[in-house]
């Protein structure tokens, strides 16, 4: 419980922050009726995040002082966590972060292939990751029902974690995050190869 | 000109982002790849999904047999897991977009055929999932009392086809044949508290007759052990903490599991031990506290296979149902049940048979494999015909998740983009997509429903169900639905 009321009051931070207007539909404050202001008027299908190209070119990082959207105007380098992700094609994408930012909503921001379904709420795994060794054990425990959500996701590894669990802190600056290569090899009859 | 074929965005009316302006080119001109999808659930969405975010040319049209979309979803997943149905949020976001179009209403196979379809559109993808399901093919199978697991859930979760089903619920004991998530549904559904149950989308009929229920114990029987429960740890912890219930299981049944799970892979194990520790261990005081107060049991029975349904002594409904007792050969996910020769008869009065769902063919002329009850298929392309495919259950067979369906479908996306990409699939020639199916539906005096008749139908449902302290309180019949979304 803790952990998912974690999860909303960060999105909540994130969201209030952020210049690019998400889809409404996958944040909580909206739905719970407590979204901030001018965000609650905005479209319902916030599509920019999901299909449009815009949301990809504003993440660059390289040499520029402050981070993009997903920020506030008197930037605190001490805020900023620096986080990779690799997607499935083993493309790095860095991406300048903030301490608070939740790594699912993060990866929708900068157009990244993270589904995430149950938006948040540990009802799929759909936003399964795995995390660079470095960092793994700074992670806090995952609760009992992240890990029943871990357990049927494909490839599961020791490393594995669900991106909407994972909040960012200073201590997690430089963590990787790699995205699962979904495995073409499913059989006719569902059969699903066991990793060996 | 360009302004009218943007669609205006509802919340706001300002006219869409349009694709126009992306890549330079005159929006929906006849030469953009056109490709229908059947079937408007998780499947067809997360197939519709990948599409349009992969190629900015391509349309997508989707068709649904019922006036509303989100197949099971809507009417599969429990009305206790709202949190499931989240992904509903990512499907209608696809199907607003300018480049998808829902069409609901329209049966293929009755209204347009799938060659016609072809006709159409470059591609045509299947995706109308598992509506048939398996029989038991047992003895007193037909008889009074004795319900498909598909069309219970069916009846509580407002299918259309479903809602006369009027379950009897006066008797004691209810026994659930299978063993997955759907079977484990259906016992908490039928074991709830009536506080809990009375928050969520079930209907408000079935609502009442649960209320009305006499079932005070369901057992969820499967024909191997512990270690081939085909359910996941959720819905097992959530039977535990189910209030006002206590656990039954048979002990013996558990023998040498705990060495057994030492060496299985983690999702298994942690399964397993949620087990042992229910069926084994010494409550807590807590726990004794509270399965001393319990009005309600469940209870796995394993090594257990029907064999046959046996009628009351009028011969007009079940009063019991005769198991023949297994042995195990073999072990892990392979291992096989083996009659012993010995049976064991139940006394119950209602029988719900889970034991999977089963896709059925549309159209005589695409291949089906009538023995796994799917399209035959390799990585979503439909064996023998080209620009055809498929995807969700009717690709692969009727299990998995949400997150299952998902990767299914993004493969036969994938699978698709590069037969377009690399000719396999002739997109060069125009073809007219909807507009090749509209007039032939028109003059079969069929009307289809759109996505914003489609959002009509659920204001008037969420508004419904305010005045009931719920989410929302569905639509029961396929009339009532048209007739809310033609106002």
């Amino acid at each position: 419980m803790a952990a998912a009321a974690a999860v909303r009051s960060s999105m909540g931070l994130t969201l209030t922050l952020s210049r690019v207007i998400p889809g409404c539909g996958t944040c909580h404050l909206y739905r719970l009726n407590s979204c901030v202001g001018g965000l609650a008027g905005a479209s319902r299908t916030g599509q920019l995040h999901r299909f449009g190209t815009l949301t990809r070119h504003l993440h660059s990082t390289t040499g520029l002082n402050h981070s993009e959207e997903g920020s506030s105007n008197a930037e605190d380098p001490e805020d900023v966590v620096n986080v990779v992700y690799i997607d499935r094609s083993g493309q790095r994408i860095p991406v300048k972060a903030k301490v608070g930012d939740n790594v699912l909503y993060l990866a929708h921001r900068h157009g990244i292939e993270l589904e995430g379904a149950c938006e948040a709420s540990l009802a799929c795994s759909t936003c399964h990751v795995y995390v660079s060794s470095d960092h793994f054990n700074k992670l806090p425990e995952p609760d009992e029902r992240e890990d029943d959500m871990l357990d049927m996701a494909p490839m599961l590894q020791e490393n594995s974690r669900l991106g909407c669990q994972i909040i960012l802190t200073p201590e997690l600056e430089g963590i990787e995050l790699t995205l699962p290569t979904v495995t073409r090899n499913f059989y006719v009859d569902g059969h699903v190869p066991k990793p060996h | 000109m360009l302004l009218m074929t943007c669609k205006p965005d509802r919340a706001t009316l300002k006219y869409r982002f349009c694709q126009w302006s992306v890549c330079g080119r005159a929006p929906f001109s006849s030469c953009s790849p056109k490709v229908c999808i059947v079937g408007a659930g998780p499947a067809g969405f997360y197939t519709a999904q990948h599409l349009i975010k992969s190629r900015q040319d391509v349309e997508v049209d989707i068709y649904e047999r019922l006036p509303v979309p989100f197949g099971l979803v809507r009417f599969g997943v429990a009305p206790d897991h709202p949190e499931v149905k989240n992904v509903i949020n990512t499907f209608t976001q696809t199907a607003q977009h300018s480049r998808c179009s829902f069409y609901g209403n329209v049966n293929v196979g009755t209204d347009v055929s799938v060659k016609e379809l072809q006709q159409a559109y470059h591609a045509v993808v299947l995706s109308y999932g598992a509506e048939g399901n398996r029989r038991m093919g047992v003895p007193g199978e037909d008889l009074a009392g004795v319900h498909a697991a598909k069309d219970f859930v069916g009846w509580y979760n407002g299918l259309p086809d479903n809602r006369k089903l009027h379950p009897d619920l006066s008797c004691e004991t209810a026994v659930i044949l299978g063993q997955g998530n759907v079977a484990l549904d259906v016992a908490r559904i039928l074991l709830s508290p009536m506080d809990m149950l009375k928050k969520t989308d079930i209907t408000q009929p079935a609502l009442d007759l649960l209320a009305e229920s006499r079932i005070r114990r369901v057992l969820i029987v499967g024909r191997r052990g512990p270690m081939q429960i085909a359910c996941t740890i959720k819905e097992v912890r959530e039977m535990v903490n189910l209030p006002d219930t206590r656990p039954e299981m048979v002990a013996a049944d558990f023998k040498g599991i705990a060495e057994a799970v030492k060496e299985v892979p983690r999702p298994r194990k942690r399964l397993t031990e949620l087990l042992l520790k229910t069926a084994l261990d010494v409550p807590t005081e807590k726990e004794q506290e509270k399965r001393s107060k319990a009005s309600r049991v469940w209870g796995f029975r394993f090594f257990r296979s029907p064999v046959e349904v046996l009628p009351a002594p009028d011969l007009s409904r079940a009063a019991a149902i005769r198991l023949a007792v297994n042995r195990l050969e073999g072990s892990g996910e392979g291992a096989s049940a083996v009659p012993t020769g010995e049976v064991e008869d139940v006394p119950c009065g209602l029988v719900i048979s889970s034991i999977g769902y089963k896709s059925l063919p549309i159209d005589p002329l695409l291949p089906f494999d009538s023995r796994k009850a799917i399209v035959p298929n390799t990585m979503g392309r439909v064996q023998k015909t080209a620009g055809v495919y498929c995807s969700g259950w009717l690709k692969t067979g009727p299990t998995g998740v949400i997150g299952t369906t998902m990767n299914n479908s993004f493969d036969t996306a994938r699978a698709l983009l590069e037969d377009m990409d690399s000719g396999a699939l002739d997109v060069s020639s125009a073809k007219p997509g909807s507009q090749g199916v509209t007039p032939l539906l028109e003059k079969r005096g069929v009307k289809p429903v759109e996505f914003s008749d489609w959002e009509k139908i659920d204001n008037e449902e969420i508004k419904r169900g305010v005045a009931m302290g719920k989410p929302r309180e569905k639509l029961l019949s396929v009339d009532e639905m048209l007739h809310v979304a033609r106002t």
